[in-house]
């Protein structure tokens, strides 16, 4: 009992504590609403956080009296970087950043992340295939593409734009699901979720699991 | 159409990897401001911030290749301009540095005096956030004007998240103080 009481007592401390990353916006999603609540049912703290607010005005207005550097910064920067050894450029390509250039040219910028990491997805998963091809000893054209069409097994989903790689690698491994085509327009990808067409139930289920997933913003069911 | 900054800073950092001087102006331009004022608020000496950030941006040029991308490109910068700032605080003498004080921060308020008279608020925090020991003021200024996540904080400044948090907290009580004792009472802590 008293351990509850005080774990209630140090609740509100640990917002206070937060309130100036609050203020400046640079909380998690999470910790924001957390925030919120509290500020909401606690006037003293609402009065703290005015208070915190005013604080980060004149922070950011003092930072801003202090000017900016001369042109001779960027004079010395380049005098040195001229007196560098030449570098070669590397020989590797970067695929990862080949990705995100070329994603971001078409994307809006929120989506820019995610539409990178599905992307990578969706070359690291061909390259996969196309293992499983060579060591088939499969020889000739294949196509690698939509085997089966079966009702109600396909997904339209629209990533989370803070998705990692890694996250969205562990969503489509945990939901059994591959990225068979997108970004569209509306930056959504089609999955497929199994090879056989799925009950309404089943599809229901999974399409409620993946909404519910941090990693997802949209999931439905795909025309 | 405007690319997400932290992804363009990212493109950037692999083009100066492969030498590309059009992206290090890029860069430059984007972050010199922020990094001179960072590190103005540090060594408190202009020439010195100048001559720093064309070593923090060097560093940049020398090391983008390693850059992986574990932060955001400006939380790097900011840790490159930390490190090398506290290097040549370690070499000045600290009364250099306080004499320079007074050049490098621009005061605007008017004598304590007549700031009372006033009673400007704005005026007065801006010189208590100045009047903050090195320490506070640098995780003021990240927090609220660098807009460093508490993570970030930490990845800068090499402390314990939970520090982060204790630290502005203690920031703030102390700004409070100073406020106090020039006669502004917030009623905190």
């Amino acid at each position: 009992m008293n351990t509850n009481k005080n774990e209630a007592e140090k609740l509100p401390e640990d917002v206070e504590l937060l309130l100036p990353w609050h203020a400046a916006g640079t909380l998690s999603r999470r910790d924001a609403a957390r925030v919120e609540a509290a500020l909401a049912n606690d006037n003293e703290l609402a009065s703290r956080y005015e208070m915190v607010r005013e604080e980060l005005g004149e922070a950011i207005r003092l930072n801003e009296t202090l000017g900016a550097p001369s042109a001779r910064a960027m004079q010395d920067l380049f005098a040195k970087i001229d007196a560098e050894p030449a570098r070669k450029p590397k020989a590797s390509f970067n695929l990862g950043a080949w990705l995100t250039d070329f994603v971001t040219g078409f994307q809006p910028r929120t989506l820019a992340y995610g539409a990178t990491a599905a992307a990578l997805a969706i070359v690291l998963q061909a390259g996969i295939l196309a293992g499983v091809f060579v060591k088939d000893g499969s020889v000739g054209f294949s196509t690698v593409s939509i085997t089966t069409n079966a009702e109600n097994a396909l997904v339209a989903v629209r990533f989370n734009p803070q998705a990692s790689a890694a996250d969205l690698n562990q969503f489509l491994s945990d939901n059994k699901a591959s990225i068979v085509g997108g970004p569209d327009s509306a930056g959504s990808f089609k999955l497929r979720l199994a090879d056989r067409s799925l009950s309404d139930s089943e599809l229901s289920a999974v399409l409620k699991r993946m909404s519910a997933s941090p990693v997802v913003g949209f999931a439905a069911k795909a025309n | 159409m405007s690319a997400n900054p932290a992804t363009s800073d990212e493109i950037l950092i692999g083009r100066i990897a492969n030498g590309d001087r059009l992206a290090m102006q890029v860069l430059f331009a984007r972050h010199h401001v922020r990094v001179f004022r960072f590190t103005l608020r540090l060594v408190r000496n202009e020439a010195t911030a100048e001559d720093l950030i064309s070593e923090v941006f060097l560093d940049v040029w020398r090391q983008a290749g390693k850059f992986e991308g574990r932060s955001a490109v400006s939380t790097w910068l900011l840790s490159i301009a930390r490190f090398k700032a506290l290097s040549v605080l370690r070499r000045k003498p600290e009364h250099e540095l306080d004499e320079e004080t007074a050049e490098a921060i621009e005061d605007t308020s008017d004598t304590p005096d007549v700031t009372l008279e006033k009673k400007q608020q704005a005026d007065v925090i801006r010189k208590c956030l100045s009047g903050l020991s090195a320490d506070h003021r640098e995780i003021v200024d990240l927090v609220y004007y660098h807009e460093k996540s508490v993570e970030e904080v930490a990845e800068i400044v090499g402390i314990p998240e939970a520090t982060v948090k204790t630290r502005m907290f203690y920031a703030r009580k102390k700004l409070a103080e100073l406020l106090k004792a020039q006669g502004i009472e917030r009623g905190w802590p």
